[in-house]
């Protein structure tokens, strides 16, 4: 009903524009519709980031304490007894609590800080402002995809607090580990809570989906055509088109998986033994699950990456003066990325008895990435090549996204291939790869995004100079961290291993692993002042005077410093050439909102 | 309004979109689920079974539901409330009759010896046939909810969206089924 009423308000609106009509009081807003309940895309954008930024400090810190085990497995530390209890016992992370705090490590960050709060930042943020509609085509599935989310993180936060810890088979919850409570302490209630906490937030990610996918499709202003969408509209929209088609097949798996738990079911469990007594299950397949399960998890990597791809592609055009590089082969290369994203998931299964034939193909399509990949990192440094730039943090931290990008792209490569693969697989030569290219790389887009749109969001500008601080730190940290594991695992130290100090070929990189920690802990301090930074920005932070800062061309800058509901007080402005047009016919940019001139060409 | 509508610039209505994309969605839920069914049946110790019989009663219901719930679309845009309260709620109700037989079906599984914890190609069908039925369920609500609206004396709907979409997404689990129906009595 609510969200009958926003369209009609629309429409109403639109009306309103004649006679000026404030368009606030469409909208008596008490405080919970309008904080708590809000069907405002910028507010739930808000939301997104915020509870975002929770679970990224949660889940970092949760890295600082599996790098101090790591880096450090004979010390103890009496202050860990102190929060966390038994999982420490003597300053010292037992196993269990290790194991937990990887998978929870890894669930928080892949899903509730890549995706729901990247994507479901800026997807929220951006879309309706950038292509110029009031709202989103659904305002109250857009409220309901928040609070299905915000549902997930109560239970996954729930389930850190029951007796026996949460899951800790993992971040991609394997059976038949997984799947049967007695195999480890970690598989009992923390697996049911996780599984229910991913059924919600797959429910949240199609709801913000379909939302962003019809938003973009049928709400775009006039003029505002396809090609003449930025580009940060573009990735959203694969963005959203690959999660609303993966999602679900994860579902499926989760379902299955569940089933299997309390069903009593055989899908993924076949002649097992737990405590040497023999299990009455059979016939299942554990491989089964790991391909929905990868189904997902492939285009879920890109589901991170490429919102970042989009906001980098907007923020190097921007701040370097020029238009963007070959703006449809970056829309090209989205494309054919979404499509491979679907086509090389058993990439992650070389080891798993994969035929080998079968496996030729998966490295085959896995290494044509390398191509749209390799177009867009071109399309980037062309972009700003001889460009006027303005390093400001947003920029900078583009600019580190496209150097994470290529050094970690290139380290696919070799993953891609299976004879390599053989060798790496679950080593720290993985860890070092996806960290890298997916982690630190999203991160770098989220942070520049941002920068960039914080004056949107807040009306406010953030401190650049600890923005200077928070971007250096964070780079050289990044390399310092994750470059010298891949050392590590091209010399076979494994994965997710509690402690490798026992193992003579190992115990060489006591030291790396120390100094690894040390700077774990440095960059992870120079996050929190980063979020101090946010915190205090939305309240004290330099004002916005004018509505266009950063002399950008797209239409998020057309709206007030504090838009209401409805982002236009007037009627929505009308669109007549693409984004990009900067350092054009002598001048600095021209708006999207300025019809072609007479003698002008049309990009 | 009309003049506005042009003005949105809007070529279906964004709900019927969503919904579209939506049913694409849940397309990709089954076809993870069928996927893995055909893996599954190429490996060792696949049980081959009949399908229980009552199937093929739900599908003769569901098939009726989707004829009874176009008319209802047909008779609200003539404005013929009463026939269009009459054949929601019939519609509605050849769904609950759906999920019965379908459970009837479950039961009759569990006497042929196939309960939910046997033979993982029995699995399969509670599984599959379950999900769908959820699906059928949750049309039934929506339905409901256009009941309701439709005895509202204080508002009354003239856009015929709402139930468009419902018909819409009724007819998507009504063919849904014929699939899984004809996908499983094939791949046995």
């Amino acid at each position: 009903m609510s969200n009958e009423a926003t369209l009609h308000s629309q429409q109403e609106v639109m009306h309103g524009a004649h006679d000026h009509h404030d368009h606030e009081h469409h909208h008596e807003d008490s405080f919970i519709s309008k904080y708590v309940f809000s069907m405002d895309h910028k507010m739930i954008a808000k939301q997104f980031l915020i509870t975002g930024i929770v679970w990224a400090i949660i889940g970092a810190f949760f890295s600082v304490l599996f790098r101090l085990q790591l880096g450090f497995p004979d010390a103890t530390f009496p202050w860990l007894e102190s929060i966390l209890g038994h999982w420490a016992k003597g300053g010292r992370i037992t196993a269990e609590a290790y194991y937990a705090l990887v998978t929870m490590h890894g669930t928080i960050l892949v899903f509730f800080v890549l995706t729901a709060g990247l994507s479901g930042t800026f997807s929220n943020l951006l879309i309706p402002l950038q292509v110029g509609a009031r709202d989103m085509a659904s305002p109250f599935m857009n409220c309901l995809s928040y609070w299905f989310f915000f549902l997930a993180s109560l239970v996954m936060m729930a389930s850190l607090f029951v007796q026996t810890g949460p899951a800790s088979g993992g971040w991609t919850m394997y059976p038949p580990l997984s799947a049967l409570g007695d195999a480890s302490i970690g598989s009992k209630i923390g697996v049911d809570l996780w599984l229910t906490s991913m059924a919600l937030f797959v429910v949240s990610q199609l709801l913000g989906g379909l939302n962003y996918i019809s938003t973009i499709l049928n709400m775009r202003t006039k003029g505002m055509a396809m090609t003449k969408m930025p580009l940060t509209i573009w990735s959203f929209f694969f963005t959203a088109i690959l999660g609303v088609l993966s999602f679900p097949v994860l579902l499926s798996g989760f379902i299955l998986l569940l089933m299997d738990r309390h069903a009593g079911t055989s899908f993924y469990l076949s002649d097992i033994f737990i405590a040497g007594k023999a299990l009455a299950n059979e016939g299942g397949s554990a491989i089964l699950y790991q391909h929905l399960f990868w189904f997902l998890g492939h285009p879920e990597v890109y589901i991170i990456i490429l919102p970042a791809m989009g906001m980098v592609s907007e923020v190097l055009a921007v701040s370097s003066r020029k238009p963007i590089f070959g703006y449809l082969a970056m829309i090209g290369s989205l494309f054919a990325i979404c499509i491979l994203a679907f086509l090389v998931w058993a990439h992650h299964m070389f080891v798993t008895g994969l035929n080998p034939f079968l496996g030729a193909f998966f490295v085959l399509l896995t290494l044509l990435i390398a191509v749209p990949s390799a177009i867009k990192v071109f399309n980037w440094i062309t972009t700003i090549w001889k460009g006027n730039i303005n390093f400001t943090p947003a920029s900078l931290f583009s600019i580190g996204f496209v150097s994470t990008f290529i050094s970690g792209g290139l380290t696919g490569i070799w993953l891609g291939n299976s004879s390599i693969d053989i060798h790496l697989h679950d080593t720290m030569f993985v860890i070092a790869h996806f960290h890298i290219v997916m982690g630190v790389s999203a991160f770098f887009g989220m942070f520049a995004g941002i920068y960039h749109w914080f004056p949107k969001l807040y009306g406010r500008f953030m401190n650049s100079t600890i923005g200077y601080i928070h971007f250096w730190v964070t780079m050289v940290g990044a390399y310092l961290i994750f470059w010298p594991m891949h050392y590590e695992g091209m010399a076979g130290m494994p994965r997710r291993y509690y402690d490798v100090s026992n193992w003579a070929s190992f115990k060489q990189f006591g030291g790396l692993n120390e100094f690894i920690t040390i700077v774990v802990i440095l960059v992870f301090a120079v996050q929190l002042l980063f979020v101090f930074n946010f915190f205090y920005s939305i309240f004290k932070g330099r004002k916005m005077t004018t509505l266009n800062p950063w002399h950008a061309t797209s239409l998020e800058w057309t709206t007030p410093i504090h838009a209401g509901h409805g982002n236009w007080p007037g009627e929505i402005p009308e669109v007549y050439r693409w984004a990009y047009d900067y350092s054009k016919d002598g001048r600095d940019f021209i708006p999207q909102t300025e019809p072609i001139g007479p003698n002008e060409e049309v990009h | 309004m009309d003049t506005m509508t042009l003005e949105q610039r809007k070529k279906i209505h964004p709900h019927k979109y969503s919904l579209w994309i939506a049913m694409g969605s849940i397309t990709m839920m089954f076809i993870g689920f069928t996927s893995a069914y055909i893996v599954k049946r190429s490996q060792a110790n696949w049980l081959a079974f009949e399908l229980p019989h009552i199937f093929w009663i739900s599908t003769a219901v569901i098939l009726t539901s989707s004829l009874t719930i176009h008319l209802a679309l047909k008779q609200f845009k003539e404005r013929n409330m009463q026939r269009y309260k009459q054949l929601i709620t019939l519609t509605a109700i050849l769904g609950v009759v759906f999920a019965v037989c379908q459970w009837i079906g479950f039961s009759q599984l569990k006497a042929m010896g196939l309960p939910l914890n046997g033979p993982v190609s029995a699995s399969f069908i509670y599984v599959i046939v379950g999900v769908h039925m959820l699906h059928v369920l949750g049309g039934v609500i929506a339905l409901l909810i256009m009941f309701g609206r439709a005895y509202r004396t204080r508002i009354r709907t003239y856009s015929a969206v709402p139930i468009e979409v419902a018909a819409t997404y009724w007819h998507f689990v009504d063919i849904l089924w014929i699939y899984l129906l004809i996908f499983l009595s094939i791949a046995r």
